[in-house]
């Protein structure tokens, strides 16, 4: 430890030797708050501190994001041999190794543009890198279709941290979820890339290009299916071949394609249990984000009319990336709503606009992203009704004494 | 009235004080220091060299000249200390030792209109122990309280029990009650718990009410938010039942008798205690024969709102305890005993640390190392499970930080002081300092609208 100690305390002294140095000196910095929680001792009121701190709440984040990254790695390669032949030759071995090829370049992509970011605003402002960007490194490649291009992770990486962030002054200040904003961000500007047919299972759009597709093979998603019900006729047998095609259990253990890390819903439950036990994420927000999502499919349901609407709620709340937003994306504590009661309307309001998105909106076969886009934008709306309630209620009391 | 906290924390500390009392050496030097007074402008009564007695006054309050400030000790005025901008930091006076009183009439209160009563306490230098919500300053004069508050209990870590100081003292603290409820035409509120002395639990003059729940449990602000809250224009007093003595005495004696009893704990000193000690004494003499061990602070008050002094420096005003904790300035590997640590031996409110599921009885090792980085806000719902008020504590510290007066008015900032925060900044993720602000909200709030 006196040796690593050492090294950080000349690369300090280094970086102080020069004035025209000084102002790098995040870089030593962040690196050794990572290795070593720093010396700073309390000097304004409270002498003792929690020993919580920003940084292990957001390991803790990325430590519920592994199952679902593990996951997306593996499932990125059985989608390919799934979708362009030889499943049944492959090994686990195999799908583990075109899903890394595949997964693990976006995670370092992800990480070097979305830190280079914030070392470049940290220098330039004066201050140390803050942690934030820690999760939302992890989730952009997650929440993207496994055959982007890298260097539109890159680039929509940097519009997110730049515009999505730090213009509204870093961590902490953002309205916008920054994971969603890059995803968002691509959607828009790239949207052949984002969404369609040929996005989803790596390899497919190559193969696609060199006529080497087996005959039958498709790209589309789980969702991609259900809208192209839409329009056929009778409903029945449809809901009933979808099912045949993705069961249940496999929308919930999340061997169907779909972006790299939402597919699992299994997974996703298993990074919400570790949140919710450690206290990270508000079960107010998952609960009442849960709740919105059956209430608009259940209704939804009821209505009826195509193969779409006729799918079971529980079934259309397993696929697509309604369980990921819900655990990782909405729970996001700076951009959801702020006050214990503004949390479950912001949850339910999360939900419901995104089941309402995915089923009645023919544009887009995906609404979540959107939806908890919109409820970002509420959640201080929302935080406002609430906080009024309790001014108005300290008014009446003056008046009444 | 019985009220239940239910949102809050204790922190288990080491070092709680053993019930031994021991007699602290006499200090040689005593101090008055104006910065114990929040907002408070001191004019000066005396000069380097000047004789004083017990109860003579040494400075007042500049803008408000009949509050004054009295020596706790008969002796001579050794030094004006100042600080930047010739600021006074503390009047320190050397004893003879001798306590000799400048007056020790007693004298007949319940013949006294309220008036005559508030000038003679302002004379007699006791009016300073009676403080105001809201701004949490030494009660104005001019006020009429709606109610007094006085709080037989401490919650705070490491805090003095004072159902132990106070045991067999009914006498003097029946006194003081006496003129408390002199002061105001509302009720003194006294507020106990099941287990309270009989001191506090057969209090007569007063209306006891029974508090249960954790740390700030035992904090008046809760107790009035609770009880009796504050609304915009009212006034509510309260006093340390120890000061409560004070008055007690004066009243009996018609001295300007400054006694107290003081806990000392803290990991970092060898035998935590209580000792008796008199208002302004020095740190070196409460001290004196105890072990500190080596790189230790020295937290006038307690660990979450005290005031960090030298050895050299002196007792507060209002406090009635010393902590004593070791330095955290070290660095922490994160993984053996840094932020990604199993943390088994470190204590936190959140969850994301064992402390949790470890038995509730387990006590914690503290020391001063913030624990991180300050950072903006981040975490939220935080704050809110500790802070038994029904105000939205980030919403108006945000007010505060923006300098909206408006917007603290109506989120509450008549109803807290400082200390009713202590809890948030400790267990604040982005390690703000929240006290600070409150403060700086208050002293805003009282220059500009009262």
């Amino acid at each position: 430890m006196k040796f690593l100690r050492k090294i950080f305390d000349n690369a300090h002294a280094t970086l102080n030797k020069k004035e025209s140095t000084k102002k790098f000196f995040p870089l030593v910095d962040a690196i050794d708050t990572l290795v070593f929680t720093p010396n700073h001792v309390t000097n304004k009121g409270a002498h003792i501190r929690d020993a919580i701190d920003l940084k292990r709440t957001m390991m803790l984040v990325i430590i519920a994001l592994i199952p679902c990254l593990l996951f997306g790695i593996y499932n990125t390669g059985y989608q390919h041999y799934r979708v362009l032949g030889g499943l049944d030759d492959a090994t686990w071995l195999d799908m583990v190794g075109v899903g890394s090829l595949v997964v693990l370049p976006m995670v370092v992509v992800s990480y070097g543009a979305g830190l280079l970011v914030e070392f470049v605003f940290a220098i330039i402002n004066g201050h140390t890198v803050h942690e934030g960007f820690l999760v939302s490194g992890m989730l952009i490649p997650l929440c993207m279709p496994a055959d982007v291009p890298l260097w539109m992770v890159a680039v929509a990486t940097i519009f997110a941290v730049v515009i999505g962030k730090e213009v509204f002054g870093g961590t902490g200040m953002n309205i916008l979820n920054v994971a969603l904003t890059a995803r968002a961000f691509l959607f828009f500007a790239h949207p052949t890339k984002m969404s369609g047919n040929e996005v989803w299972v790596t390899g497919y759009g190559d193969a696609k290009l060199a006529n080497m597709l087996p005959d039958g093979a498709s790209g589309a998603t789980a969702l991609g299916d259900l809208a192209s019900f839409m329009q056929d006729t009778p409903a029945l047998e449809n809901t009933q071949a979808f099912q045949a095609k993705y069961s249940f259990m496999d929308s919930f253990m999340g061997l169907i394609p779909g972006s790299i890390g939402e597919t699992s819903a299994l997974m996703c439950l298993i990074g919400a249990a570790l949140l919710l036990w450690t206290g990270i994420a508000s079960w107010r927000v998952i609960f009442s984000f849960f709740i919105g999502g059956f209430v608009m499919a259940t209704i939804l349901n009821l209505v009826g009319g195509n193969g779409y609407f006729d799918l079971p709620a529980i079934h259309q709340l397993m696929i697509g990336g309604f369980m990921f937003g819900m655990v990782f994306m909405a729970t996001d504590p700076v951009t959801a709503a702020h006050t214990n009661a503004g949390k479950f309307v912001y949850g339910f309001l999360g939900g419901f606009l995104g089941i309402l998105i995915r089923m009645v909106n023919p544009a887009y076969p995906e609404g979540i992203m959107l939806a908890i886009l919109i409820a970002n934008v509420f959640a201080p709306l929302i935080d406002h009704v609430v906080i009024q309630t309790n001014i108005n209620k300290r008014l009446k009391r003056l008046k009444t004494a | 009235m019985k009220i239940t906290v239910k949102k809050g924390l204790d922190i288990k500390m080491k070092g709680v004080s053993d019930k031994v009392m021991a007699e602290a050496n006499l200090s040689k030097f005593f101090a008055i220091k104006p910065s114990d007074f929040p907002n408070l402008t001191p004019k000066l009564l005396v000069k380097e060299g000047d004789k004083v007695k017990c109860g003579s006054p040494v400075f007042c309050d500049k803008y408000n000249d009949v509050v004054t400030f009295v020596s706790p000790a008969s002796g001579v005025v050794d030094k004006v200390v100042r600080g930047e901008k010739r600021r006074i930091l503390a009047i320190t006076i050397l004893s003879d030792g001798k306590f000799t009183q400048l007056n020790s009439k007693v004298k007949d209160f319940s013949k006294l209109d309220r008036s005559e009563l508030k000038s003679d306490l302002l004379k007699s230098g006791l009016w300073p122990l009676l403080r105001m919500r809201p701004i949490d300053i030494i009660a104005r004069p001019e006020d009429n309280p709606k109610s007094i508050f006085i709080s037989s209990f401490d919650t705070n870590p490491l805090s003095p029990d004072y159902d132990f100081i106070m045991h067999n003292k009914s006498a003097e603290f029946s006194a003081g009650l006496e003129i408390l409820s002199l002061l105001t035409d509302g009720v003194v509120n006294l507020q106990i718990r099941k287990s309270s002395d009989e001191v506090f639990s057969k209090a007569k003059n007063v209306q006891t009410n029974f508090v249960k729940g954790p740390h700030p449990a035992g904090n008046v602000g809760v107790q009035m938010h609770k009880i009796d809250p504050i609304n915009k224009g009212e006034v509510v007093w309260y006093i340390n039942p120890q000061d409560v003595m004070i008055l007690g005495r004066y009243s009996l004696t018609g001295a300007y008798d400054a006694n107290k009893v003081i806990s000392i704990g803290g990991e970092n000193i060898d035998s935590p205690k209580y000792v008796k000690t008199i208002s302004g004494s020095s740190i070196e003499s409460i001290l004196d024969d105890s072990i500190i061990k080596d790189n230790s602070r020295i937290i006038s008050g307690n660990p979450l709102t005290g005031q960090k002094v030298e050895k050299d420096s002196f007792l507060g005003f209002y406090h009635h305890q010393l902590s004593i904790l070791p330095e955290g300035d070290d660095y922490k590997f994160f993984l053996s005993e840094g932020w990604l640590s199993l943390g088994f031996n470190r204590f936190s409110a959140s969850k994301s640390y064992p402390t949790w599921l470890l038995p509730k009885s387990k006590t914690y090792q503290f020391d001063t190392n913030l624990n991180g980085e300050e950072r903006s806000f981040v975490v939220s719902g935080q704050y809110e499970k500790v802070f038994p008020f029904d105000i939205y504590p980030v919403q108006l510290i945000k007010s505060i930080i923006t300098n909206d007066i408006e917007k603290m008015e109506y989120l509450g900032i008549y109803e807290v002081s400082p200390e009713d925060f202590a809890l948030c900044e400790f267990v604040c993720t982005s390690k703000i300092n929240v006290q600070s602000i409150v403060r700086e909200g208050l002293d805003l709030v009282y220059k500009e609208c009262m």
